[in-house]
């Protein structure tokens, strides 16, 4: 029931902050291409990734070593999940500028803009698809490891799925609701608390997989997720005043992960 | 056309458990490595694998935080 808990919270906040992510994309295709294409190339994304998560997770269930699955799952779940915690410590530190939604909207609007082929909003526009299909896709894709991997370790795929789709869903819904106030979402406190959740349960699947039995089974999961909250704190504080700061330098100008 | 998908497919997975965090990776492999060495010793697992984690996530923090500093001069 606890990691039920944890599985549902660690998947709903990792969709919302992709979900954040694609809707900006979504948003600025919609506005300077048209929106009718834009939403084409959000349901065709959503129908692909919908297809990768039963062609791919339904057979990993039923067919691989639930051993073996912990294993690579925890694994992929230290991966994903350090490289989470790794940049909002260092953006928390103030070593990483932060993720500015509005700044990702406008030069995406620019970008969509200056293309000179012709696109209004009843006409479907090849560009505006693309852009949307591909924004939709790639931060969706991220999702999909998640919901198949936490899903699968545990035989919760169906709950990890309906986690990723409330928060798809909700995000979507506020996202229309307040006309892109996307940068007032605290996305780097989400991030980090998405990341020690992913690195706990790593942790956990990673060391049950191999043979290591945790005491209190599944509770284990609350001490890790406690243990490495203090880690990302304690990482956080000391790294900003111990070491000076390099903000200035703002991000690599390619897509990132996380 | 399934050429190109194979090598976008691979250049995703690559840059998910790569991309320019190598050491994570290599952190994970030596986490499932001593979890396996380690399945026997339960008391040692239970405290090993978590430390050594919080260890990989130190260095590519650091090592983050100064590739960073090089690359505008501080």
């Amino acid at each position: 029931m606890t990691s039920a808990i944890i599985l549902v919270l660690a998947v709903f906040a990792a969709s919302a902050v992709e979900a954040v992510e694609a809707l900006t994309i979504v948003v600025a295709a919609g506005v300077s291409r048209g929106w009718r294409s834009a939403f084409e190339g959000v349901a065709v994304a959503l129908v692909v990734l919908a297809v990768i998560v039963g062609a791919v997770g339904v057979p990993l269930v039923h067919l691989v070593p639930i051993s073996v699955l912990r294993v690579v799952i925890g694994g992929l779940l230290l991966v994903l999940g350090l490289g989470w915690l790794r940049k909002a410590i260092l953006r928390a530190s103030g070593h990483k500028a932060l993720h500015d939604e509005d700044a990702i909207y406008a030069r995406t609007v620019g970008e969509l803009r200056a293309d000179a082929t012709p696109a209004g909003p009843r006409r479907r526009d090849a560009v505006g698809f693309a852009v949307a299909f591909k924004g939709v896709f790639l931060e969706g894709m991220e999702v999909v490891l998640i919901v198949i991997s936490l899903g699968s370790s545990d035989h919760r795929l169906g709950l990890a799925a309906i986690g990723a789709g409330a928060a798809v869903v909700i995000v979507a819904g506020v996202g229309a609701l307040v006309a892109r106030q996307l940068s007032e979402v605290p996305e780097n406190t989400l991030k980090m608390g998405v990341g020690i959740m992913l690195v706990s349960f790593g942790t956990f699947w990673t060391g049950e997989g191999a043979g290591v039995h945790w005491p209190g089974s599944d509770l284990a999961i609350l001490v890790l997720v406690a243990f490495f909250a203090l880690v990302a704190f304690v990482g956080s504080v000391a790294l900003k005043r111990l070491v000076p700061t390099s903000v200035g330098a703002g991000e690599p100008a390619g897509r990132s992960l996380a | 056309m399934i050429r190109r998908g194979f090598v976008a497919f691979g250049r995703f997975w690559w840059d998910f458990l790569i991309g320019d965090t190598p050491e994570l990776f290599v952190g994970a492999l030596v986490v499932i490595g001593v979890a396996f060495a380690l399945r026997h010793e339960r008391a040692a697992a239970v405290v090993t694998v978590p430390l050594l984690i919080v260890l990989v996530l130190g260095l590519s923090t650091y090592r983050g935080r100064l590739r960073r500093s090089e690359s505008t001069g501080h």
